[in-house]
């Protein structure tokens, strides 16, 4: 155990990748990557890559599940064969209906729904390459692509996780230290409304380390928001000067 | 004059807090309004709306739309109206009130695929929008080329007062109906005028969100300045 914790982090708070306690891997997102869908984006979060796909708002099929009060949001998390080093079963898992889920669930207090009664508006997400933390990169995608898509929305949705790992508290936990690590929780935030719409916990913490976790995973949340907008800002005014 | 304040937005800026009336694409949060998408928000006197770049179209009564015929019932067309709900035409409404389903043949009239020019008579949550041809310039479209461009992109290519699209008309002699759903159809005898009316909508799609785009689009046609002095700047 001794030894792996020191293999995850230095004395000096150094982490198995190279980055400090509270910071960032790496990541860019492209907006409007895929001409066949209403809107999509394509993000890079460390080593992961991840590609989202939205259509709609459009006809509900089956029709069943159709409300006549408001529109229905569904989503469907997807990892490529490729996405990780072993061949991965493209049948859909156990863990990846989970993210469908989840995703779906922080998505949907964001999106106005109500104004389009009968419909459904589809979220595709398909991971291209997994480097853990594979959820909160696809959950800030497929906001973007919300957004892109021109779903009306009260607020952006940004993702980030935060961690303990060799007992410290760190910020957007990576492959490594999602497996060998004591926890990972990963925190996805309204960042203008201030309100958290996914939280998950895996691993043990005490409540004073749970606060620090928190707060760590916010400020995360907040830094993945300036990327999402600034994608947005390019996209759509690149041309015109403000 | 009024003063218009206009900013870019994205989902969940907020636009200006305090005792304002949300209009289209904004949500109100207390006393924030907050835009709900991307887009150029316009802060008014009393009011506050957001101009969408993206989008598709939200049907409205008394639109005019394109719609292509997708399909027939016994006593209706059915029309792709580039919106997530499929628009009806009530067969009475093209037949007269003597309609009957057994007389009478939909598809003699208007056939799958053909396009026409309708307004939209009606619509609400509840329902499917209601189409009608019963109005001036409505009916099938014979001839023309269908250009497509975003929704919500078609304010910009009319232009305050229609000048944008006056300016188009003049330059290239074409005669252009535009459907609020972003389907647009140009017909023009000569050829080039076509051609370079499209090539001027498409621009419209492209660069919306440009200022001075009246300009852009009058050098494009080779239009002098001053012909047609109604510029917007947004």
């Amino acid at each position: 155990m001794v030894k792996t914790m020191t293999q995850l982090m230095t004395e000096d708070g150094i982490r198995c990748d190279g980055r400090r306690l509270d910071e960032l891997r790496n990541i860019s997102i492209k907006v409007g990557v895929l001409k066949n869908a209403d809107g999509s984006a394509y993000i890079e979060f460390g080593k992961n890559k991840i590609l989202a796909g939205v259509f709609g708002p459009r006809d509900v099929h089956p029709k069943h599940m159709a409300n006549p009060d408001s529109g229905i949001l569904r989503c469907r998390y997807h990892m490529s064969p490729f996405s990780v080093t072993e061949r991965k079963n493209p049948a859909p898992s156990r863990r990846e209906i989970e993210i469908s889920k989840v995703i779906k669930e922080a998505l949907q207090p964001a999106v106005i729904l109500k104004d389009y009664p009968r419909t459904v508006i589809d979220v595709f997400i398909e991971v291209l390459q997994a480097d853990g933390g594979s959820r909160c990169a696809a959950l800030d995608a497929a906001a973007v692509a919300l957004a892109d898509a021109g779903i009306p929305m009260r607020d952006l949705v940004s993702a980030c996780a935060a961690g303990k790992v060799a007992d410290r508290i760190v910020l957007d936990v990576n492959n490594e230290e999602d497996q060998e690590g004591q926890a990972d929780m990963p925190v996805a935030l309204m960042p203008n409304m201030g309100k958290i719409t996914l939280l998950q916990l895996d691993g043990m913490l005490k409540p004073e380390e749970f606060k620090t976790c928190m707060q760590t995973a916010l400020v995360g949340c907040k830094r993945v928001y300036e990327v999402q907008r600034k994608a947005l800002m390019e996209k759509y005014f690149q041309n015109g000067e403000q | 004059m009024m003063d218009v304040k206009r900013r870019y937005v994205i989902p969940g800026d907020v636009i200006a807090t305090g005792p304002l009336r949300p209009e289209q694409n904004v949500y109100q949060d207390g006393e924030r309004m907050i835009s709900t998408c991307v887009g150029i928000s316009e802060i008014f006197e009393n009011s506050v709306k957001v101009i969408p770049l993206t989008g598709g179209y939200m049907p409205k009564a008394n639109d005019l739309v394109i719609g292509k015929v997708i399909g027939t019932s016994p006593l209706s067309w059915e029309f792709d109206i580039n919106s997530c709900f499929v628009g009806f035409l009530p067969a009475q409404d093209v037949f007269g009130r003597d309609y009957s389903p057994t007389k009478d043949e939909l598809r003699q009239r208007l056939d799958i695929g053909d396009l026409v020019a309708t307004r939209i008579a009606n619509f609400d949550r509840s329902r499917d929008p209601l189409l009608t041809v019963q109005d001036r310039d409505l009916g099938k479209i014979d001839s023309g080329e269908l250009v497509t461009i975003s929704p919500s992109k078609v304010p910009r290519l009319i232009g305050k007062r229609g000048s944008m699209i006056q300016t188009i008309e003049m330059a290239t002699k074409a005669i252009i109906t535009i459907g609020q759903n972003g389907w647009i159809v140009i017909s023009c005898e000569d050829s080039e005028g076509l051609l370079k009316a499209v090539e001027a909508v498409k621009m419209i799609d492209a660069l919306a969100h440009t200022p001075n785009l009246t300009e852009r689009v009058k050098s494009m046609l080779g239009v002098p300045d001053g012909e047609n002095n109604d510029t917007i700047n947004d």
